[in-house]
């Protein structure tokens, strides 16, 4: 393991790089077979996730998106149980129940990916809320994509969070589409408006430099520690593959050929690699591919759940659901 | 005949009601690009402001619809995902649904909410393989989930010149289904009527959408053994209980199978209104989710949390052992 923090020159290449060639093997991964139901790639958006959660302490909590991968390793999932969960493995992060959209690691802050867009904003609001309740304050990073915007519930959460001055980071990953809708076409006012409107400090910051985003996510943090409540932080960015995996498959027509091109122009990886002396920089490629080969023999060794246990989990409690059939 | 896949169909019914109808409009996401194919040249043909890419805001666009409705339009929505109708839920049963009565009939609200893949997406985890029809049955919102190409022509048609609400739920396990077709033929099935796939004297199978197809590959496999006859309600609400009854008053014996969970779900509405009408030569049985069901990703137990058609062929075998 290269042995820098998270938050140095390295420590963040190190994040886009791991998320980035993550993603690359899941998307093989999704073409084997072996990742069944296809991903939402976060290729092109790594900043966003290294740079926030950079800023973030370990006790601290974050909720993901459906296009949840980069969230929950760069807060520090492992990446063998990462890819163990989306290849639906007992090793799992989630014991294979969770998958993609649902994986969460409470051990790291992770309080899961959410597959309902706007959804995770109150949850995230909800949970910082208490951990000060309880005497055991933490800030909460909330991520969420420029669709999420138009949801009420999102809103709502805005102005509970304003209201109750709670330590909430909301991030809003502008990557310029929801599936196929332009945020132009969607987004009546800004973005960062929504926010201000509830007395909110809003920012907008390039997503594409993870430094960038950290230094801004730095300044949100620190306002939630000292007790000024929430921040709301827009990245601009760029989603450089498809919506979703099955776009691989089945073309749709909303990006411009041209736009397509110059799509990759600003890469993460490469705006902080070129930060790093070439020596490091190969020395940290060295490495997490060294981890993701490891994460994938890991994950593609691992057992699969019996399905006899397919129900397991589902109340705390243990109450055992009456089964489908029989009497 | 050309071959009609499900989601054609579905495609079919929809340029079709816009066609006969001005006041016919589309909306939801990503309806233009027609993500989920469904909506495939309706821009083209029809012009933007008959097909509508809304913003992700299901609960504001779902009343958008109904004020639409109250004054003359017909809406018809398309909801990506299955649980978009838990987001919209109330909007869908405590607006659309009630405004007719509550306003003393002043208004209807003829709103069509079509979601084409419901139920298990394979892979697609906890928040997106919900199947709830029975939901919108036990409330009262006219559902309807069609099992074969020319039924989802004919009950989405149905359902759109309907003067209420209607839910259509296309399974995700029934859109890739396609059937040699009389285009010409194509036509709207009325809502309330079911259809009887497969005739048989020994036991009345009922199955619920996709599990149509599982219901007649399993009397095809009992068939040296047993004669089933399988009964697709087509429409959950209003139910066809005449034709079921008549069927179920030949056969004696009733098994159900059905994709909700297995508490409130239409199967055991299906077997308390049989046991109500009919004298019944056996206990009945029905093949459900369990209790509660959260469908894990996994793919072996997303499969095992669902009904087989082993369970099928195992409650079928039970019900016809007791002969009278
Ligand atoms: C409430 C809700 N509506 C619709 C969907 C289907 N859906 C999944 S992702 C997506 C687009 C989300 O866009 P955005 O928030 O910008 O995130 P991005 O995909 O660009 O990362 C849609 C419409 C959903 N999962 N949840
Ligand atoms: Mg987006």
């Amino acid at each position: 393991m290269t042995a820098s923090a998270v938050d140095s020159a390295v420590g963040l290449y190190r994040t886009v790089r791991l998320v980035r060639r993550f993603e690359e093997r899941a998307i093989e991964l999704v073409r084997s077979g072996d990742i069944v139901g296809g991903i939402h790639p976060y290729v092109g958006q790594e900043a966003v996730a290294a740079g926030v959660c950079a800023a973030l302490g370990a006790g601290d909590l974050v909720t993901g998106t459906h296009r949840g991968h980069g969230h929950v390793l760069a807060k520090g999932a492992d990446p063998a149980r990462m890819m163990a969960e989306l290849t639906g493995r007992e090793s799992g992060l989630n014991k294979g129940r969770g998958g993609s959209m649902h994986a969460a690691d409470f051990g790291v802050g992770v309080l899961g990916a959410n597959a309902i867009v706007g959804a995770a904003g109150a949850i995230a609001t909800g949970a910082a809320w208490a951990r000060r309740r309880l005497g055991t304050p933490v800030v909460a990073a909330t991520f969420f994509g420029d669709g999420a915007v138009n949801e009420g519930m999102l809103l709502e959460a805005f102005n509970l969070a304003a209201l109750w001055r709670v330590p909430v980071l909301f991030v809003c990953e502008n990557n310029g589409y929801a599936t196929t809708m332009r945020v132009d076409d969607a987004v009546a006012g800004s973005i960062t408006g929504r926010a201000e409107a509830f007395g909110i400090p809003a920012s907008t910051v390039d997503g594409q430099d993870p430094e960038a985003v950290l230094a801004a996510a730095r300044e949100a943090v620190d306002r939630a520690r000292a007790g000024a409540g929430p921040s709301f932080l827009e990245c601009r960015t760029r989603r450089f593959d498809a919506h979703h995996t099955f776009e691989h498959v089945v073309r749709l027509r909303y990006r411009t050929d041209e736009e397509l091109a110059g799509i990759r122009a600003r890469d993460p990886v490469d705006i902080q690699g070129a930060r790093l002396d070439a020596a490091v920089r190969a020395e940290v490629d060295e490495e997490v591919e060294r981890v993701l080969a490891n994460a994938v023999e890991f994950a593609l060794a691992s057992p699969l759940p019996d399905p006899l246990t397919a129900l397991d989990h589902l109340y705390a409690s243990g109450l055992r659901p009456r089964p489908g059939s029989g009497v | 005949m050309p071959w009609l896949s499900y989601q054609k169909a579905l495609n079919r019914a929809l340029a079709d009601a816009m066609a006969a109808d001005e006041t016919v409009f589309v909306l939801g996401e990503d309806v233009r690009a027609a993500a989920s194919t469904v909506t495939a040249g309706l821009v083209g043909r029809f012009g933007p402001e008959r097909v509508l890419d809304t913003p992700l805001s299901e609960q504001g666009f779902t009343s958008f619809a109904t004020g639409a409705a109250l004054v003359g339009m017909r809406p018809v929505i398309e909801f990506q995902i299955p649980a978009l109708l838990f987001l919209s839920f109330e909007q869908i049963t405590n607006h659309a649904h009630k405004f007719s009565l509550m306003t003393g009939g002043q208004c209807r609200v003829p709103v069509t909410y079509v979601v084409p893949g419901s139920g298990s997406r394979t892979g697609w985890a906890g928040q997106h393989s919900d199947h709830p029809y029975s939901l919108f049955a036990h409330v009262g919102v006219k559902t309807v989930v069609p099992a074969t190409p020319a039924d989802a022509y004919g009950l989405l048609r149905s359902a759109v010149q309907d003067p209420d609400p209607v839910v259509v739920f296309a399974p995700s396990a029934a859109l890739a289904r396609r059937e040699d077709t009389d285009l010409a033929a194509l036509a709207p099935v009325p809502l309330g009527s079911g259809r009887v796939h497969r005739r048989g004297t020994d036991v009345t199978v009922v199955a619920v959408g996709h599990h149509v197809q599982d219901a007649v590959a399993v009397a095809d496999d009992l068939a040296e053994t047993v004669s089933v006859e399988v009964f697709d309600p087509r429409t959950l609400y209003p139910f066809d209980w005449d034709g079921l009854t008549e069927s179920v008053g030949r056969t004696g014996r009733l098994v159900v199978i059905d994709d909700s969970n297995r508490t409130c779900g239409i199967a055991g509405e299906v077997i308390a209104t049989m046991a109500e009408r009919v004298r019944l030569a056996a206990p009945p049985a029905r093949v459900t989710r369990p209790d509660g069901a959260v469908l894990p990703f996994s793919p072996e137990l997303d499969r095992a949390t669902q009904p087989s058609r082993a369970q099928l062929a195992a409650a079928v075998s039970l019900v016809v052992k007791e002969r009278p």
